[in-house]
């Protein structure tokens, strides 16, 4: 398969088996998604054949894909939300009474009897727009299976869930490969690999750079087949030496985009020389609060100091000048203006002011001394600070913008989401230098939906469920389970019982089943070579 | 790249449409060509048609830098024009080095005022500037027509104004040739322009509105001052073009009855020139050459001037979609790039739009 001017896979060969997990392992841009968009019928490949059940076969378009049992359920689902569970499901498929009516009552009941016979509890009424995220993956899942899947692909399934709900997807998954379906599962993420799959296949730059069987290898080699090198998993901090109130946040309320309150009333404090860390899923008032503290969204209630001074609804370039830096969520549609030079990247915030500002004239030489001493200082791999910052690599996009922020010198970082979308090389750059920020007494405040990276660099810990703090904790005296508990609103996630058993009572079976189906060269073979020439 | 073939393409079809029409190619273009280059009389009236496009172009050019669409330079030409010919001859007895410049003056005044208003309503309120250009080009073109035959009006019967004073008007340098210094004012404006929009941090700021608004405003830059900003330029950029033609040429404001048309031929210029400042003089320089040249060639070679109206409308498809010359060029790129960009083919296409 090649983009224009690249090449998103090459020669790449996969195979799976019946009854078996097998963990598509690569960072953003290795050509995960890629390649099973090329299986699913969405791209074509430009060479090499599939073969299903040791059959060569042509995929031209999902509909193809799902006649030949293949079943994909996307990262962003794709329901109806005001259709309910089981219409959603039998979505193209629908069973039909007298007259073409659709038969409501029959569509249910297969519903029942399908999630009954995979343990994967829904409620065939409900609709869509009214249940948990976790529940509507199962109805992806449900989706496919329906329309006979044999063979899963789950593209980033984990993304969206809370810890509690990684398990119960885990525990599901097992249930189906207990049952004999095959399941492709993609994913960057190292800890959910070694908990869930049998094999893994590894991707590098558009190529499987190795496949190996889950048991025999470790989090390390992953990493170290992942990105090539020797990588740091964990982050290396020293405990804090924690200074004076930097930010305080003061009972602010503040509304959505649409207008609804996304923020009810939330105080806290981040002080100088400690790292805050947000936790919570996606769509909690984050972002709104990410705004508020910057001046880019209004705040209806409440105030906001910065070292003691009021910024509350202060324009943005007034929040920069009381020493706040922002690492935004969205590095291209917020952090970076794509189209302009690196150069011209780096003065976003500051081009107003000497150096860089001589009375109405723009100092071209200073901005492009600036711009080379951060181009070395913060390793920004690229060709000369004239090129594009769109033309470069998403990690390094992120060094520009870490860089511009750092370099303002702030006394408060903002860090949304600093990572997302970046490889482990560069995961493990921006972790660093948000310690080491750390460490020189700045108060840094990061918020992010991976539960992970708050975890690791944070030393203290809210929690922001439904535009509240629901939780706050010391770091080291926080647990998975309890953080997670308390993003899902404090409720337990849903029937998690009924899985956890039907994952142990399958657990034995699997091993054998994927040995069976090795033998028996009844395989779903996928050797796809992809090539660019 | 994509400008030169698309000229080349058109020039070509207009080949074609000749030939169809039964006459030869060679002899047309031969005829357009001693129409815009032979003799410097020919020449000189080549330049005074390119000079008003240069300055439309750059006022279409440098709202679309702000990510603004000036549809009304055209309502904006016609205010400068007025505004220039009032200040041309309502005023007596001032020296030319202070007159000239007044009455110059004046005409951008005009056009950057009639800018503001859709500029302003744009920046404070988020009504589409599109649509009020579009309307205050017509409240410009009756406006104008009501000050001619009223207020504005010189005894007679014709709907004009009186002739300017001889101290307000640009220097015709190259007699017994119309040539004035209206190109030099445009070859000024064309640096001037790049001096703003790529020296200054004014430019900084227009343009990094232009390309990503949300950007701008995460890095402290007022969004709403650009786009006024940008719309006040680019009407006095309009302007200029309309005092230009007063001052220059016609040392009267006569009723235009209907657009002139460089307002409009303007977009075309800033499409063609990608909207750089450089870009825009070769691409009005063309325009203005091939209406200059069609007029010869349609009273030596008999060939209809319309011909030339195809090529250049023909030219503005081609550029604006450019996607049909990639293909013609380059039907299928293939590079082995390092870099894998599966996952994010966001970027790839992003690199497409902008590498031209």
């Amino acid at each position: 398969m090649t983009f224009p001017g690249v090449v998103a896979n090459d020669n790449v060969s996969i195979d799976v088996y019946p009854g078996e997990i097998l963990a598509l392992l690569g960072e953003n841009g290795a050509g995960k998604t890629t390649l099973m968009n090329v299986l699913y019928g969405l791209y074509k490949p430009d060479r090499g054949e599939i073969r299903v059940r040791g059959k060569p076969v042509v995929i031209r378009d999902p509909n193809d894909a799902i006649a030949l049992g293949l079943g994909m359920v996307h990262q962003h689902f794709m329901l109806i939300p005001p259709f309910t569970v089981a219409e959603n499901i039998v979505l193209g498929t629908e069973p039909v009474g007298a007259g073409g009516v659709l038969n409501k009552a029959r569509a249910v009941k297969d519903v029942k009897e399908l999630s009954a016979r995979y343990g994967l509890a829904v409620d065939p009424e409900a609709r869509i727009e009214h249940i948990s995220v976790g529940m509507q993956q199962r109805v992806e899942i449900l989706k496919a299976l329906y329309r006979g899947a044999e063979v899963l692909i789950l593209d980033e399934p984990t993304a969206v869930l809370t810890p509690q709900e990684v398990e119960e997807l885990a525990g599901i998954m097992r249930n189906l490969a207990g049952q004999g379906k095959s399941i492709i599962f993609i994913t960057h993420k190292l800890k959910e690999v070694m908990a869930i799959s049998d094999r893994v296949a590894v991707l590098r730059r558009g190529r499987v750079v190795g496949t190996v069987p889950t048991r025999e290898t470790t989090p390390e080699d992953l990493a170290r087949m992942m990105v090539g090198r020797e990588v740091v998993l964990s982050v290396e901090k020293r405990p804090a030496t924690v200074g004076d109130v930097v930010l305080k946040v003061e009972d602010i309320h503040v509304k959505s985009g649409r207008g609804l309150p996304a923020l009810k009333g939330v105080s806290f404090e981040v002080r100088a020389g400690e790292i805050v860390g947000v936790a919570g899923i996606e769509g909690n008032g984050q972002s709104e609060l990410v705004e508020a503290l910057t001046g880019l969204r209004r705040v209806s209630a409440g105030r906001i100091l910065v070292g003691g001074a009021d910024i509350t609804n202060k324009s943005p370039r007034e929040v920069i000048s009381h020493g706040v830096g922002h690492i935004p969520e969205d590095r291209q549609r917020r952090g970076l203006i794509l189209s302009f030079s690196v150069a011209e990247n780096f003065i976003l915030e500051r081009y107003h002011k000497p150096p860089f500002a001589r009375g109405i004239n723009l100092d071209l030489q200073a901005v492009k001394d600036y711009a080379r001493r951060l181009v070395s200082e913060f390793d920004v791999r690229t060709p000369s600070e004239t090129v594009r910052v769109g033309a470069l690599s998403g990690g390094n996009q992120q060094k520009v913008v870490v860089a511009r922020e750092l370099s303002l010198e702030p006394r408060l970082l903002i860090a949304s989401q600093p990572t997302r979308g970046l490889d482990v090389g560069a995961i493990e750059f921006v972790h660093k230098r948000l310690v080491s920020q750390r460490d020189e007494g700045k108060a840094i405040l990061l918020v992010s939906l991976d539960l992970d990276e708050i975890m690791s660099l944070s030393d203290r810990i809210l929690v922001l469920y439904e535009g509240r703090i629901v939780g706050s904790m010391k770091a080291e005296e926080a647990t998975e389970e309890e953080i997670g508990f308390l993003m899902a609103g404090g409720r337990h996630a849903r029937g998690s019982g009924a899985e956890a058993e039907g994952e142990t009572g399958t657990g034995g079976e699997r091993g054998a089943d994927a040995g069976a189906g090795n033998e028996a060269g009844e395989a779903v073979h996928a050797a796809a070579y992809l090539s660019a020439t | 790249m994509i400008p030169l073939v698309a000229v080349v393409l058109a020039l070509a079809l207009g080949a074609v449409l000749v030939r169809l029409g039964g006459k030869s190619p060679v002899a047309a273009y031969s005829a357009l060509v001693r129409g815009a280059f032979g003799g410097i009389g020919n020449i000189a009236e080549t330049l005074i048609n390119i000079t008003p496009l240069i300055f439309t172009g750059l006022s279409v050019a440098f709202s679309f830098r702000c990510g603004l669409f000036n549809i009304g330079a055209e309502g904006q030409l016609i205010m400068g024009q007025v505004a220039s010919a009032w200040a041309g001859f309502a005023l007596s007895g001032l020296p030319a080095f202070i007159h000239m410049p007044l009455a110059l003056g004046a005409g951008v005044a005009a056009g950057a005022a009639w800018a503001a208003l859709p500029g302003y309503l744009k920046a404070r309120l988020g009504v589409h500037e599109v649509i009020n250009t579009i309307m205050m080009n017509y409240i410009a073109l009756y406006l104008s027509h009501y000050l001619v035959i009223g207020p504005l009006k010189a005894p007679g019967p014709l709907p004009v104004t009186p002739t300017i004073a001889p101290g307000a008007r640009l220097w015709r340098f190259l007699p017994p040739t119309r040539l004035h210094l209206g190109i030099i004012v445009a070859l000024g404006a064309v640096w001037l322009v790049y001096y703003i929009l790529f020296r200054t941090t004014l430019g900084y700021e227009i343009r990094a509105v232009g390309q990503n608004p949300e950007a701008a405003r995460y890095g402290g830059i007022s969004v709403r001052k650009s786009i006024l900003v940008a719309m006040i330029i680019s009407g006095g950029l309009a302007g200029a073009a309309g005092a230009i033609q007063v001052l220059g040429l016609q040392y009267k404001f006569l009723d235009v009855f209907s657009f002139t048309g460089y307002g409009f031929d303007g977009i075309a210029v800033a499409l063609l020139g990608r909207n750089h400042p450089l870009g825009v003089l070769v691409a009005a320089c063309l325009f203005g050459t091939l209406a200059r040249g069609a007029i010869l060639m349609q009273s030596i070679a008999k060939i209809p001037k319309e011909v030339i109206g195809i090529v250049q409308a023909t030219i503005v498809l081609f550029v604006a979609a450019d996607e049909i010359i990639r293909r013609l060029v380059a039907p299928r790129r293939k590079a082995r790039v390092a870099t894998v960009a599966g996952a994010a083919p966001g970027d790839a296409e992003g690199g497409d739009g902008d590498a031209t």
